[in-house]
């Protein structure tokens, strides 16, 4: 490894640090935030988690969460900071592809890209997300 | 229960997960799913979801401080997380498939094999090991901060450790689990990254790993707004505070009495499983 390679390594580290914490500090204020209001709407409603009937496709698909979330409904924008904290890792992969290609490391562009496009499969591909 | 007070309940159970979680270094994840089904009587499927998240949020968190102080091996990590990412995906559409009896089982086997883990005392680090062809030819060897000098090492066995990240990726898309101790034990064991590095790069990747599990969770609707509110929240606030306060001294009889509660979780996930009283 050269002097050239370990450098670009701290600054990339640095800035995944940065990206991580950001998308981590910003989906927990959305989720407090929707929290907040679906406490005040609902505190008193029963709750009844024993079985499973799934979630309606206001919470389950990307195109549902922004709806709602917009709507200022708490559940929906609670859904819309779950959905920003699990972006934040995708992001991070993302920006690794620019960061390796910096460094012209094309092996590690390639290994990159694909755990971006398995990422991408499940968030979009793996049940009509949108 | 209403929502204010499962809400309050379920804030409070995740907070000390996270916290005892953080401070004991075994992760806080394991204990959630447990904690919902038994004493919530959650389903199975909503519990794994909410776990999911906080995982991702937990990892996102601390991988935040390790990446930026040098210790994870960005490289290592990005290539493991191919095996990680392609077995959660595979677990994910398993737990849609399997019915919930048999996600409990292979959940308490999974405790109890934490718990034993957690006992067993870990051997020395090896030091100066050759540079291995396929590890050198990937990049995979690396340095961290140890001592104020850099510390190097060379990464061997690179196919056995990619197939235990294939199986720890798959735990984890079945169980919504960060599975840090299979990776670690892939890292640490198989593949001769020293200690510090390998739970570092760990906690870099579960966050990855997590996130591809979880589009598939979201899709199927296994992930429910007033239950992962209080879970995300709660363990991350603990694992927040956990880090903050690692105290040396108590961690020994900390981690001996978490052992034993994941034992205990253990038996009864698995008992829950066979017996379907889920």
């Amino acid at each position: 490894m050269n002097a050239v390679q370990v450098w670009g390594d701290r600054r990339i580290e640095e800035i995944v640090g940065t990206l991580l914490r950001t998308g981590v500090i910003l989906s927990a204020s959305v989720v407090a935030f929707g929290a907040s209001i679906y406490l005040v709407r609902h505190r008193a409603v029963r709750v009844n988690y024993h079985t499973f009937h799934g979630e309606p496709r206001d919470y389950t698909t990307i195109r549902g969460i922004l709806h709602s979330a917009y709507g200022l409904h708490g559940q929906g924008l609670i859904q819309l900071g779950l959905l920003l904290l699990i972006a934040t890792p995708v992001a991070r992969v993302a920006f690794s592809i620019w960061g390796f290609a910096e460094e012209h490391d094309r092996m590690y562009v390639v290994f990159t890209v694909i755990v971006l496009v398995i990422l991408l499969y499940s968030l979009f591909g793996s049940g009509a997300a949108l | 229960m209403n929502v204010l007070q499962f809400t309050a309940l379920v804030g409070i159970g995740s907070f000390a997960a996270g916290l005892l979680g953080a401070l004991t270094g075994l992760g806080g994840g394991v204990v959630l799913v447990p904690l919902l089904t038994l004493f919530f009587k959650v389903d199975i499927r909503y519990a794994i979801g909410a776990s999911l998240v906080s995982v991702i949020a937990t990892s996102s968190g601390a991988a935040a401080a390790y990446v930026k102080e040098g210790f994870s091996n960005i490289r290592i990590g990005m290539f493991l997380e191919i095996a990680t990412t392609v077995g959660a995906l595979v677990g994910a559409f398993l737990a849609t498939k399997v019915s919930a009896g048999v996600i409990a089982t292979i959940f308490g086997c999974v405790l109890l094999y934490s718990a034993y883990l957690a006992r067993k005392p870990r051997p020395k680090d090896q030091r100066d090991l050759p540079p291995d062809r396929l590890a050198t030819h990937l990049k995979l060897n690396g340095r961290f901060p140890e001592d104020r000098t850099m510390r190097h090492y060379n990464v061997q066995n690179v196919p056995t450790g990619f197939s235990l990240m294939f199986g720890a990726g798959a735990l984890s898309g079945l169980l919504g689990i960060g599975s840090g101790a299979v990776k670690v034990l892939a890292m640490d064991q198989a593949m001769k990254i020293p200690f510090k590095a390998s739970t570092t790069t760990s906690n870099f990747m579960i966050g990855v790993t997590a996130a591809a599990s979880a589009g598939v969770y979201l899709n199927r609707g296994y992930i429910d707004p007033g239950l992962a509110m209080p879970v995300m929240l709660g363990v991350l606030a603990g694992s927040l505070l956990g880090t903050r306060i690692l105290v040396k001294a108590e961690t020994r009889l900390l981690r001996l009495v978490f052992a034993i509660v994941i034992a205990v979780l253990g038996i009864q996930m698995l008992y829950k499983g066979l017996a379907g009283g889920l």
